[in-house]
């Protein structure tokens, strides 16, 4: 009786001890299975074919011969390759701090409007990115159409003679970091706009009382306060800017002259249009190092401030 | 020098008025608490002295110059804000160094100077640390320093102690009132603590629904309250409040609280309360320290109460009873051996001297 | 102190100095006003004159009159666009590839994001990060590979991946997926543990927890992550053009840009009314839904 009574608690204890370790297992490979799609989708379609372009890049055009860094060589020798390089750089720089300058100033205005009115003018002022840039790029190849073009009309109104926007290399570098601004300046301001509101209006207080005028308030405190949203916005827009393929293509198809291609649209036109693969992977990983260095030094920069703030 | 006059200073928010004119001097070198429960203006009426409101009407003046129209930054005043407002950013050092760093002072100045304010609240050791790693009451005293070390005309506390602890509240009182005697410079605080405004200021503002009550010595107040609304709110426990009648027995006059309780005026007062005798809307206060337990030798001023008490509330060197008058709640402090015990009866000793009679029509104390 | 020494005449020069605060106020919000309208029109302008063309015949707009108003405005170019069949296929393919792609990023991304955001599990954190790090690896660097990949697997498997449009099903996804799972993430983080826990007192497993705890009190996060895959769906050109070349297999922005702009002569009416009508569906949503989109953008990055 008694040993009975002493075996089935133990019986029972450790039913329970190893129905709780496989509940314990259940838990952590049900939440493996939820997030596996995301891992396929992830390994398969991103990840493993960032690594086949490595090894498309090591092959000749017909793809049968292994050449080595034969492909890198070649382009290194174009001095197209190089002006492509030159022109990515400086379009996603210029661009990217034109638009955080725009989306910094305007965020400001907005903010300082009583928030009543604020919702409509943001919501106003956010159309340009909400519009699919595919679509608003034909606007802008309308507007900077070199016989009917818009603004071509209101200059000849006051007396300036009319712009070729993308038939002349500069002019066409500049259309180009436009459009991209004007595309991208409204995702700046929602950003900044955000990240404005989450300074405390105390803080501003306190500077007022201790003497600052609103330069200084908005170096001391708005900047600082700032930092982190800043360094990602532009981590995120340098990155996306660089790899922009729809405003190049649809406003001048990289030219005139080659002198508008970036990567993605220079890859697209040796890769799939010119039929060679190898070479378009190349050029395309060429934007693999360039972002590599800005996304480290951002993101080591975006670690160091968010210690400081919490 | 930094004398501070408000005349008639008005406040609108859209429709409503928060500070309904305030006429207020406040002296050179002067501690004034302003105190009044939430809504009652105070901080408006602080935030108006600092700038960061804008005036709707009336003056506030600094040395007998009109400052409506003078932005916060060249006001010549120092704030300490409830919620701090360090730069979380900066370092304690750069906090409290940043009004003279704007207006570019020497460097050797400005470590001079923030030695000195650190010196004086302790925190020396802190200077190279970032807020985030202070607790509540090292940000408070870096939150003074940065005030001390601009040397302003006055220096401006906004509930400084709401966020912090029951004891480190305490403790910071203290601090502040050693730093008022070091550094002698005019003070205005707001709290809704009256507590803190009788223990630091050396004139209190009561303050309610946007206008000021009384102003006044914190004894005065205590002991001279000049409304209702000061002598229910100064003092803790809280005055007893009671609806009264006035009765007229030949020379002398007497309280009646209810069908058995009655209580004799004081010869002293009865000149005062005659002409309200046998009139309605009077109310009788009396602070609960002034009725306790019967003692033997008692002095003609006294009145007697018999209570049934109903909740003792034993805090050591006293003990709080509670009884009820025609269903409202009286409030009374006696010895903790004079054997209250809950449920029984206990006859109480009020020391009539010290009552005060209320007209309720005009709110004011008779 | 009495009021009349407040006004001294030393005062009143002082105080001139200063001029009004409320004044200054007042001044700042014009200066506001004047530069968010120069900013408004400098963003409204294009697609206000998209408007405009759209409404013109070609005959005016070969005629060179002012571009910036319609003389003899016409909806020939709307109908023309509405009644013909290659553009209703291409919005067609647009809208069904959109829809169910979207259908497919919440599908992998809610229950990846409940998994990543509340169950520990081997990998777990790293997994985040790498969700966030794929974003940063831009589409036009994938489809080369990606193309050569389809087209090994159609010689290989006789799969046709290449020239259909139900290709777009697995890329898109690549680009929606993981900004969506972000968001998500950010989301859940946000729902207090305990809310969990009383839902596994009251006896739910994980499904149900999810479904009636977290989608529910998540569903802003959700509205705001469906609108965003929408709209970068809907907006999409490289994978499309990549990868679809046959008429009735082009999406959207693609089928307008090659089939409109064919030739040297170009019907501008008819694009600019094509584009408009291309933009309109984001622009409904956007109008109907913009707390939404805002959210759902500055949520990853004030979350984050």
């Amino acid at each position: 009786m008694v040993d009975a009574a002493l075996q089935a608690p133990s019986a029972a204890v450790a039913r329970r001890r190893g129905g709780f370790r496989r509940f314990m297992q259940r838990r952590s490979t049900i939440a493996f299975l939820m997030a596996l799609p995301l891992i396929l989708l992830i390994a398969l379609l991103v990840i493993y074919p960032a690594f086949y372009s490595l090894h498309l890049a090591t092959l000749n055009k017909s793809m049968e011969r292994f050449v080595g860094l034969g492909n890198f060589a070649f382009l290194f020798k174009r001095e197209t390759f190089w002006m492509v390089v030159q022109q990515s750089c400086i379009f996603a720089i210029t661009a990217v701090i034109f638009k955080a300058l725009i989306g910094f100033i305007v965020a400001h205005f907005v903010h300082n409007i009583p928030s009543k009115g604020q919702r409509k003018w943001r919501g106003m002022l956010l159309v340009p990115w909400v519009i699919p840039p595919a679509m608003s790029c034909l606007a802008w190849l309308w507007l900077f159409d070199p016989s009917y073009s818009a603004f071509n009309w209101l200059l000849a109104l006051v007396g300036v003679d009319p712009v070729s926007w993308t038939g002349e290399p500069n002019w066409a570098r500049a259309s180009v970091i436009l459009v991209n601004v004007w595309i991208g300046a409204p995702f700046f301001m929602i950003m900044y706009l955000a990240a404005l509101k989450s300074v405390p209006e105390q803080l501003y207080e306190a500077a007022a009382i201790d003497g600052a005028n609103w330069w200084q308030r908005m170096w001391y405190v708005t900047l600082p306060m700032m930092r982190n949203i800043m360094a990602i916005t532009a981590l995120f827009s340098l990155i996306v800017t660089f790899a922009n393929f729809d405003i190049v293509r649809i406003l001048t198809a990289g030219g005139p002259i080659d002198r508008t291609h970036v990567f993605a649209t220079w890859a697209f036109w040796v890769g799939i249009q010119g039929n060679d693969i190898p070479l378009g992977a190349s050029v395309s990983l060429f934007m693999v190092p360039i972002l590599t260095v800005a996304a480290v030094f951002i993101l080591r920069d975006i670690n160091r401030r968010a210690g400081e703030m919490s | 020098m930094a004398q501070v006059s408000l005349r008639k200073v008005v406040k609108r928010f859209d429709d409503t008025e928060a500070v309904r004119g305030i006429d207020l001097d406040i002296a050179d070198k002067e501690f004034v608490v302003l105190v009044g429960p939430s809504g009652c203006g105070k901080s408006t009426t602080l935030r108006m002295i600092a700038g960061l409101e804008e005036i709707s009407a009336g003056e506030i003046a600094v040395d007998g110059e009109v400052v409506n129209d003078v932005p916060p930054k060249d006001r010549d005043m120092a704030m300490v804000f409830q919620n701090y407002a360090l730069y979380p950013h900066m370092t304690v050092y750069e906090n409290m160094s940043f009004g003279l760093r704007l207006k570019h002072y020497p460097k050797d100045e400005i470590a001079r100077r923030v030695q000195e304010a650190a010196r004086i609240l302790d925190i020396t050791e802190l200077l190279e640390r970032k807020p985030r790693q202070l607790s509540g009451g090292q940000r408070q005293r870096v939150a003074m320093g940065r005030a001390i070390v601009r040397n302003p005309k006055v220096f401006l506390f906004d509930e400084p102690l709401s966020n912090l602890d029951a004891k480190l509240r305490v403790q910071m009182r203290t601090e502040i009132k050693r730093v008022h005697q070091k550094v002698r410079t005019t003070t205005v605080y707001v709290t809704h603590d009256q507590i803190e405004a009788m223990t630091l200021a050396d004139r209190v503002v009561v303050m309610n629904r946007g206008k000021i009550e009384q102003i006044g010595a914190p004894n005065d107040l205590y002991h001279a309250p000049a409304t209702r609304f000061v002598a229910g709110f100064i003092g803790s426990p809280a005055m007893n409040l009671l609806p009264c009648r006035l009765e007229q027995t030949g020379d002398a006059l007497r309280v009646r609280l209810s069908d058995d309780i009655v209580l004799p005026v004081p010869p002293s007062r009865v000149g005062r309360y005659r002409g309200y005798a046998g009139r309605d809307g009077l109310t009788f206060g009396l602070r609960p320290e002034h009725l306790t337990e019967c003692k033997p030798n008692g002095d003609a001023q006294l009145g007697y109460v018999d209570a049934v008490l109903e909740v003792t509330e034993p805090m050591g060197m006293e003990t709080l009873v509670f009884f009820r008058v025609n269903g409202l709640d009286v409030c009374a402090r006696v010895s903790p051996n004079a054997g209250a015990r809950e449920g029984a009866p206990m006859r109480l000793a009020a020391s009539l001297d010290n009552m005060h009679l209320i007209d309720d029509a005009t709110g004011r104390v008779i | 102190m009495t009021a009349a020494s407040l006004t001294t005449p030393a005062t009143s020069a002082r105080a001139r100095k200063y001029g009004s605060m409320s004044r200054d106020r007042r001044w700042a919000l014009r200066w506001s006003y004047v530069f968010l309208t120069l900013f408004a029109i400098f963003f409204l302008m294009p697609p206000v004159y998209m408007l405009i063309t759209s409404l013109k015949t070609s005959a005016e707009i070969s005629a060179a009159t002012n571009p910036w108003w319609v003389q003899n405005p016409t909806l020939s170019n709307y109908t023309e666009l509405l009644t013909s069949r290659m553009y209703l296929t291409f919005f067609l393919n647009s809208a069904l590839v959109s829809v169910i792609v979207v259908t497919i990023t919440m599908l992998i991304s809610i229950p990846a994001a409940f998994a990543l955001s509340r169950m520990r599990f081997w990998g777990s954190a790293t997994l985040a990060t790498g969700v966030f790090l794929t974003y940063l690896i831009p589409e036009t660097l994938l489809f080369i590979p990606l193309f050569k990949m389809f087209a090994l697997v159609n010689e290989h498997l006789g799969i046709q991946l290449i020239n259909r449009w139900w290709v777009l099903l697995l890329l898109y996804p690549t680009l929606t997926v993981p900004f969506c799972t972000w968001i998500m993430i950010g989301y859940f983080a946000s729902i207090p543990k305990e809310l969990d826990e009383a839902a596994l007192m009251d006896g739910a497993n994980y499904r149900q927890i999810l479904t009636r705890v977290f989608i529910p009190v998540a569903l802003p996060g959700l509205i705001a992550a469906t609108i965003f895959a929408f709209t970068v769906s809907w907006a999409q050109f490289l994978y499309p053009l990549a990868f679809t070349t046959s008429a009735d297999q082009l999406v959207l922005p693609v089928g307008i840009i090659t089939t409109l702009t064919k030739g040297d002569v170009f019907n501008w009416g008819q694009i600019m009314t094509g584009a408009l009508l291309g933009a309109a569906p984001p622009l409904i949503i956007y109008a109907f839904l913009m707390d939404y989109y805002i959210a759902g953008l500055t949520a990853g990055a004030t979350k984050g």
